[in-house]
């Protein structure tokens, strides 16, 4: 299937000049994208992770038409990004989590049918949008509010709305959660699901929250020094980054480390507590097994790989 | 529709920008009577500086006192025209440096028209309206035998005018992409300028009047026109009919600025600062 956005072996160069001297410049090339080749279908929900300068928003960039690529072929929805960018504009969704498009004086509402007349939004689908996502991202009470007086979850809310009233198929959001308290995240992971659910948009997000990764996407995408180094679902990400699982074992009492559960290895005991840590792409079962065998088990729970760590460990095995 | 005219597209989405900042300014009334009237005052305290000149002198640099407030008041208006249009422009040094200028690419209207409407301040009607009172004044009161023609050719000698510091504003933007304090620089050619066509070119030296005749084009803004319409010699010795170029000089640097701004943008999308 071809895919909805579509990269192959994309570069961005920059050149940077950085002052040695009193007038010297030194010039050198940064390679902020490295090559980067990937294809989401339409409809696809992805996450875009990485640390800060591994290339995500210069991808983001080039994604929507801002930068143009040094190489590579790039393609949204069948169009070239960089040429095209006001036709391209109209097809996309863009939300940068820390730069608001609102209009800080005026109330919310004005800011919406800014986005109306930029779009030319026909009336009757204008309302339509807007009346699912003040249902949906709890706007109601808001739209008369002037946006210097709304707090960032609902500024964020107000920006993710506005970046949909024009029925984009492709929504890029650069860090949609960050600073957002807990009931606002949920929101958003919530309204999310739904567009992408019920319309079939397209969703690429970076971000640094994983547990939007985890409640979101299906697939994740690292880059690190402009360069892909993961593209799959999320459980593969633990096994590559060998995640590990964590047993956690209640006994009776207080025991010897256990030595003898197969693939697995004690690595803490406190009092008849006990951890025993095995490859986050095995089974539990035989584990399990094995210790409700062999000694007095009072109770059990399994720790799942703290993805954050996995993705370190990735880091610190490619010698970042 | 509209969106294959990219300068139909440009001035629908210039104009709604606009309005939006005209609303924002409303929520503040009182301080928008405020800037406004201070706006006024302040550009007219310059005109009153060449008014206390005139009371111990009675001609500057040959030119009498309604000759020179002509001069000023044409210029005033040029420049309170292209103030007001898009005197803000030299703000997307800013908006580079914070990034939001990139919220204004992924719109589907031209950037160039969404960055002259940036920060769009009807305050700045203060100085058209200074500018248009000594200019009336002077048009009242200077030595002309006013005809139609003549009053034409000052309406286009003000828009002329503004439409040269106009595409000085844009080229100062477009400078912007490179140097992103590049502002103050575009600010000298401006409000420095305008300061420099208030008074009469025979004040000044020969080498200045033939650099802001050739070199950055200023003279064609109210010194070669308002020269013919005075019935005065050109103190270059140019011939006559460079006063009429006005327009022609206008569209060249509109010309010229939207390339520089063409190629400033092609070069902050090429390196993102």
């Amino acid at each position: 299937m071809d895919g909805f956005i579509e990269l192959d072996g994309v570069e961005k160069v920059f050149d940077v000049r950085r002052k040695a001297g009193f007038l010297r410049r030194e010039r050198h090339r940064v390679r902020a994208v490295d090559g980067i080749s990937f294809s989401v279908p339409r409809g696809g929900m992805v996450g875009y992770i990485g640390p800060n300068g591994a290339g995500k928003s210069t991808t983001i960039k080039m994604l929507t038409g801002i930068l143009t690529p040094s190489g590579g072929r790039l393609r949204v929805a069948g169009i070239d990004p960089s040429r095209e960018r006001t036709k391209l504009a109209h097809r996309i969704g863009v939300v940068f989590g820390q730069r608001t498009t609102l209009w800080w004086d005026l109330p919310l509402r004005d800011s919406y049918g800014l986005v109306r007349r930029m779009y030319r939004i026909p009336d009757g689908r204008y309302r339509a949008n807007l009346d699912r996502c003040v249902e949906l991202l709890d706007l109601g009470e808001l739209l008369d509010v002037p946006v210097r007086q709304l707090s960032l979850g609902q500024r964020m809310r107000g920006d993710i709305a506005a970046a949909l009233l024009h029925d984009p198929e492709v929504l890029y959001l650069d860090e949609p959660t960050i600073g957002l308290d807990v009931v606002s995240k949920a929101k958003v992971r919530q309204f999310l699901r739904e567009i992408n659910a019920e319309r079939g948009t397209t969703v690429l997000l970076t971000t640094h929250d994983l547990t939007d990764i985890e409640q979101l996407c299906k697939r994740v995408m690292v880059i690190d020094h402009g360069r892909l180094v993961y593209d799959g679902g999320l459980s593969g990400l633990h096994a590559t980054g060998g995640g590990e699982r964590t047993l956690v074992v209640d006994l009776e009492r207080e025991l010897p480390p256990i030595e003898d559960a197969p693939g697995a290895r004690t690595v803490k005991v406190a009092g008849p507590r006990q951890w025993l840590t095995f490859p986050a792409d095995h089974s539990a079962a035989p584990i399990v097994a094995a210790v409700a065998e062999r000694y007095p088990l009072v109770d059990l729970s399994i720790r799942e790989p703290d993805i954050e760590d996995v993705i370190a460990k990735m880091y610190a095995e490619r010698g970042v | 529709m509209a969106d294959r005219f990219p300068v139909a597209a440009g001035l629908r989405g210039y104009a709604l920008v606009v309005a939006m900042w005209v609303r924002s300014t409303m929520a503040y009334r009182a301080s928008f009577a405020m800037t406004t009237i201070g706006n006024f005052a302040a550009s007219g305290l310059d005109f009153v500086a060449i008014l206390l000149m005139f009371s111990h002198i009675d001609a500057l640099g040959g030119f009498s006192l309604a000759e020179v407030a002509l001069l000023y008041g044409a210029t005033s208006c040029s420049l309170g025209l292209a103030d007001l249009t898009l005197g803000s422009m030299d703000r997307i040094g800013r908006r580079v440096r914070d990034g939001t200028f990139d919220t204004l690419l992924v719109r589907p209207v031209p950037v160039l028209a969404q960055v002259a409407a940036d920060r769009f301040a009807l305050r700045r009607l203060g100085r058209i309206g200074q500018g248009a009172l000594v200019l009336g004044w002077g048009v009242a009161h200077v030595d002309v035998a006013w005809t139609l023609p003549k009053g034409l050719f000052t309406v286009v000698m003000v828009v002329s005018g503004a439409a040269i510091f106009a595409s000085v504003f844009i080229a100062g933007a477009a400078f912007q992409f490179w140097a992103t304090e590049a502002a103050e620089v575009q600010n000298s050619f401006t409000y420095g300028g305008s300061t420099l066509l208030q008074y009469p070119p025979t004040v000044f030296a020969t080498e200045l009047v033939r650099g802001v005749t050739f070199v950055v084009p200023l003279a064609f803004v109210n010194w070669l026109p308002a020269l013919r319409l005075l019935g005065r010699d050109n103190p270059l010795g140019l011939p006559g009919w460079v006063d009429f170029c006005g327009p022609f000089v206008a569209l060249l640097m509109l010309t010229g600025a939207g390339l520089l701004w063409r190629v400033g943008l092609r070069s902050y999308r090429s390196t993102g600062s």
